[in-house]
């Protein structure tokens, strides 16, 4: 299982590697998206400083939903999905994999948007390790998350309006308890109850690694 | 396809194999029976909230919505969507798939659907007076409301037109996926904020804060709401079950038609 996991996010880093679609237009609209809410917020630094760590995470949404799409494209043509299947590669491998390289590509959005909301909104850390670990854990849930609603919108038709409007509201939690760890590991933020955000986020990931190593399979044997 | 003949297929009056025992003939009884229990619990909590039950001390007549307001949301959080949530389990199940899980899930969903909002409505009228506002980033409300839009998202993807099989599969799959978040939302959104009262009958003591004829109307309450919910979901199903059928036979007719085409020429 770890080493089919390991092949297939290779494969999909690789082709990420050789296209940068996900650097070259995902995080590129990341950083529109957080400069529009500067443009809807207006100019005053004190309303942005406020608002970062949850528009940091809103943009970070969106571009999960960009980067699963791209994830599931990349196996509709050609019949690569049967490929894979046929190639005799355990499920789970293949969800891990691909969540890996969903996750691997999250983070680097995540090091883009960071620095654009650092530098822009002029939010100032004081808890390195918190942010890391935030984002990291945040990366995990929306990367498991999303394969999993991926590979379930894979063959239908209209999967583009579908997939947002199925993830979004799942992947809720995330934006919650990234906020509230954020707030907490910037300047001027609440100090409130860290560690039972954490623990929630962990539970997040938790539960949808594990149904996606288990179910995996039979979710994508017929569909 | 102007003119549709009467029904020739035999599958039509008796059940399809693939659709389960259910003959019309019981679906018509239970429809019956539930019709009118429904219809005359509902009568009698409505008078009973109206007329009988006094008004209260601190909220005057805007008490009567707590008549309506907890067995709307029971059906809504609790009773529509563990339905849906166990009939997709026993659907993805390979001892026990078959259609009629399905059917039962997208009924308990498209039914809990109307609940879920018919809660956050009578709970906005009850929020206006009480709190200032229509609408308040509470818990319990913004977790009803992210309720709401998860399984919108199901009703959503079943529009998707798919086989029968693969739609029941992806729809249950879906059901699934959202059902384990729903425990997650539920404590984020907590935690987040919380200014809803708590429970009143079902609070942790299980001891009823209210009295007399309040009490027992507001069980009651409960009891007929339950029913109307049965009685909607088999009317729901019942008419799944029949679109599924009439799907079958026009393709039936199609390929007849087809083939005497073939014949002709």
């Amino acid at each position: 299982m770890w080493r089919d996991a390991l092949l297939v996010g290779g494969k999909d880093l690789r082709i990420e590697a050789r296209s940068r679609v996900a650097l070259a237009q995902i995080a590129p609209f990341g950083m529109i998206v957080l400069v529009l809410f500067a443009f809807a917020l207006g100019p005053d630094q004190s309303p942005l400083v406020h608002a970062a760590p949850g528009l940091f995470w809103v943009a970070v949404l969106f571009s999960t939903v960009l980067a699963v799409q791209r994830s599931v494209a990349v196996e509709a043509g050609d019949a690569t999905r049967d490929g894979l299947r046929l190639a005799g590669l355990d499920p789970a491998g293949i969800f891990l994999g691909k969540a890996a390289a969903v996750g691997a590509q999250l983070l680097v959005l995540q090091a883009v948007l960071a620095a654009g909301v650092l530098l822009l909104f002029g939010a100032r850390v004081v808890h390195p390790w918190l942010l890391l670990g935030t984002c990291l854990a945040g990366a995990v849930g929306l990367a498991a998350s999303g394969t999993l609603y991926g590979a379930l919108s894979a063959g239908v038709r209209l999967r583009e309006t579908l997939l947002p409007f199925l993830l979004l509201p799942v992947v809720a939690p995330v934006l919650l308890a990234g906020t509230r760890l954020w707030q907490s590991s910037l300047a001027g933020g609440a100090p409130d109850a860290g560690a039972s955000w954490m623990r929630l986020l962990l539970v997040f990931d938790a539960v949808y690694v594990a149904l996606g190593v288990v179910v995996f399979g039979p979710l994508t044997e017929a569909a | 396809m102007t003119t549709i003949a009467p029904p020739a297929d035999p599958r039509l009056a008796e059940g399809a194999p693939a659709t389960g025992p259910d003959g019309s003939a019981r679906l018509r009884a239970t429809l019956w029976t539930l019709g009118v229990l429904g219809a005359v619990s509902t009568g009698a909590t409505v008078w009973l909230g109206i007329w009988v039950t006094p008004p209260d001390k601190v909220q005057g007549n805007l008490v009567r919505l707590v008549y309506l307001h907890p067995g709307v949301a029971w059906v809504a959080l609790y009773l529509a969507f563990g339905l849906a949530a166990l009939a997709s389990l026993l659907y993805l199940w390979p001892r026990t798939r078959s259609l009629v899980w399905d059917r039962l899930a997208a009924a308990a969903v498209e039914v809990g659907v109307v609940f879920t909002a018919c809660t956050l409505i009578s709970g906005s009228i009850w929020g206006r007076p009480t709190w200032g506002v229509w609408w308040a980033w509470d818990a319990r409300l913004t977790s009803t409301a992210v309720l709401l839009v998860l399984f919108l998202g199901y009703l959503a993807l079943r529009r998707v037109p798919a086989e029968p099989h693969v739609r029941a599969r992806r729809s249950a799959f879906a059901a699934l996926f959202a059902a384990v978040d729903v425990p997650i939302v539920h404590f984020s959104v907590l935690w987040w904020r919380t200014l809803h009262q708590g429970a009143t009958v079902l609070n942790p003591t299980l001891s009823p804060e209210i009295h007399g004829s309040m009490a027992w109307t507001l069980l009651l309450g409960i009891v007929a709401l339950t029913v109307d919910f049965a009685w909607m979901l088999v009317v729901r199903y019942r008419i799944g079950l029949l679109e599924d059928r009439l799907g079958a036979e026009e393709l039936d007719r199609a390929i007849d038609a087809r083939r005497a085409e073939g014949g002709a020429a």
